[in-house]
């Protein structure tokens, strides 16, 4: 009875010790993204909604590579190039960051998750100077319309009823 | 008023294809050099229905000039557009996607020039002796280098009869958009996929329109295929079988 009180008080502590631990954790510096130039609505970001993005964004830009380079399919959505063309701004003193900087949008979250990439070993790590770049809001818009999940969300659906013709 | 925009659009097309017959260029009587190319949508894959190639007329390939190579390297970025990259690799290490190749008969002194690049063999070499299938070719013909999964063995340079791999010994930067290039990698001309893909000819093409034309060899009656029916076209080693893309006139 009595050695069971004791074993209850001290889970009681370490419970208390862990809760404790989350109030040290607020001096951890999180990494200072830098802003797109475009989006397309507040709530979803840009191509797709952003927990998505910030989860799964590997997987898209990897499917999309195998498709462009091996199909020929160059749909600007999971593109890399339009990827920079938006994320990656100029600094204060009016020049692209290299990737690597702390300015430079990839940079910014995979050094601090210590992640390394080798994409830009090769591919361009600064916007393209074209004036063909990715239209996030057009463009987002039409990839809501074609997949049936967001047909209730899409602002842009057709609103005569089916079938009447004049 | 549905039917009133149709007919302008015919209009409009008939008129345009009658200026694009009229702005054509003139190789041989009957053969133009000018081509309206179909341009794919963008989420559409490439198909085996097309086969891209290019002719090159080696009579017309003047002496002292080098706008296919220029052109090429300033779409890409190599040689003497490579700025600061590539410095401490030597000549015959640097990137090379197209050369001029004299060839001279030592019993006349005859002198021939001409560019060779990637010659699209229908089947590469390159391709056979790639362990990670990074050396591939795209339905429509066009020979590539995956170098996501390109890992530097350089078999595929051993391979190609015409030397047209380059391998990459440096660290790059500020690269072109349309040309992802890095160290330890191996590339090669790509015949412009990117201005492919849009309906574009590829930069060397459009640079020298005189010796040089593109289009698809698959459907008989594009200028190229034309051409080669009435006027033939070498392929270089033909004695390999490889049935190459790139064909010559006048060699």
């Amino acid at each position: 009875m009595f050695v069971g009180q004791l074993s209850q008080k001290i889970l009681l502590i370490v419970a208390g010790l862990l809760l404790a631990l989350p109030l040290y954790a607020g001096d951890i510096p999180t990494p200072d993204v830098p802003k797109a130039k475009a989006k397309a609505t507040e709530e979803y970001g840009c191509v797709r909604p952003v927990a998505d993005m910030r989860k799964n964004h590997m997987e898209y830009l990897k499917f999309h590579r195998d498709e462009t380079l091996r199909e020929g399919i160059r749909t600007k959505q999971d593109s890399l190039k339009e990827c920079v063309n938006c994320h990656v701004s100029k600094t204060a003193q009016g020049t692209y960051p290299v990737f690597g900087s702390e300015k430079h949008f990839c940079s910014s979250c995979h050094h601090y998750a210590a992640v390394e990439i080798d994409c830009f070993q090769c591919h361009r790590d600064k916007p393209a100077d074209s004036a063909n770049h990715y239209q996030p809001s057009q463009d987002y818009q039409a990839s809501l319309t074609s997949s049936p999940s967001a047909d209730a969300t899409s602002p842009v659906l057709d609103a005569s009823p089916a079938g009447e013709t004049r | 008023m549905q039917d009133m925009h149709d007919k302008t659009d015919q209009a409009r097309r008939n008129f345009l294809g009658k200026l694009a017959a009229a702005t054509g260029v003139a190789i041989a009587p009957g053969v133009m050099l000018h081509q309206v190319a179909q341009a794919r949508s963008a989420d559409q894959p490439a198909t085996d229905k097309q086969r891209w190639g290019i002719l090159i007329n080696a009579n017309n390939c003047a002496d002292g000039c080098n706008a296919c190579v220029t052109a090429c390297e300033e779409e890409y970025g190599w040689g003497r557009n490579s700025g600061e990259n590539e410095a401490h690799s030597s000549p015959s290490q640097q990137a090379q996607w197209i050369r001029i190749v004299k060839v001279t008969d030592r019993q006349t002194g005859y002198t021939q020039r001409m560019p060779v690049m990637c010659q699209h063999c229908e089947t590469p070499p390159c391709v056979d002796v790639c362990p990670t299938g990074a050396s591939m070719k795209r339905a429509d013909g066009i020979v590539l280098v995956d170098k996501h999964i390109c890992i530097g063995c350089r078999y595929c340079m051993m391979a190609c009869p015409y030397k047209a791999r380059s391998f990459i010994h440096e660290n790059l930067h500020n690269q072109h958009v349309n040309a992802p290039r890095g160290k330890g990698t191996v590339e090669s001309c790509t015949m412009c996929v990117q201005r492919v893909d849009e309906g574009k000819q590829p930069a060397c093409v459009e640079a020298c329109p005189d010796a040089m034309l593109f289009g698809d060899l698959m459907d008989p009656g594009s200028t190229i295929s034309k051409a080669l029916a009435k006027h033939g076209g070498k392929q270089i080693r033909a004695d390999l079988g490889l049935n190459t893309g790139v064909r010559y006139q006048g060699i």
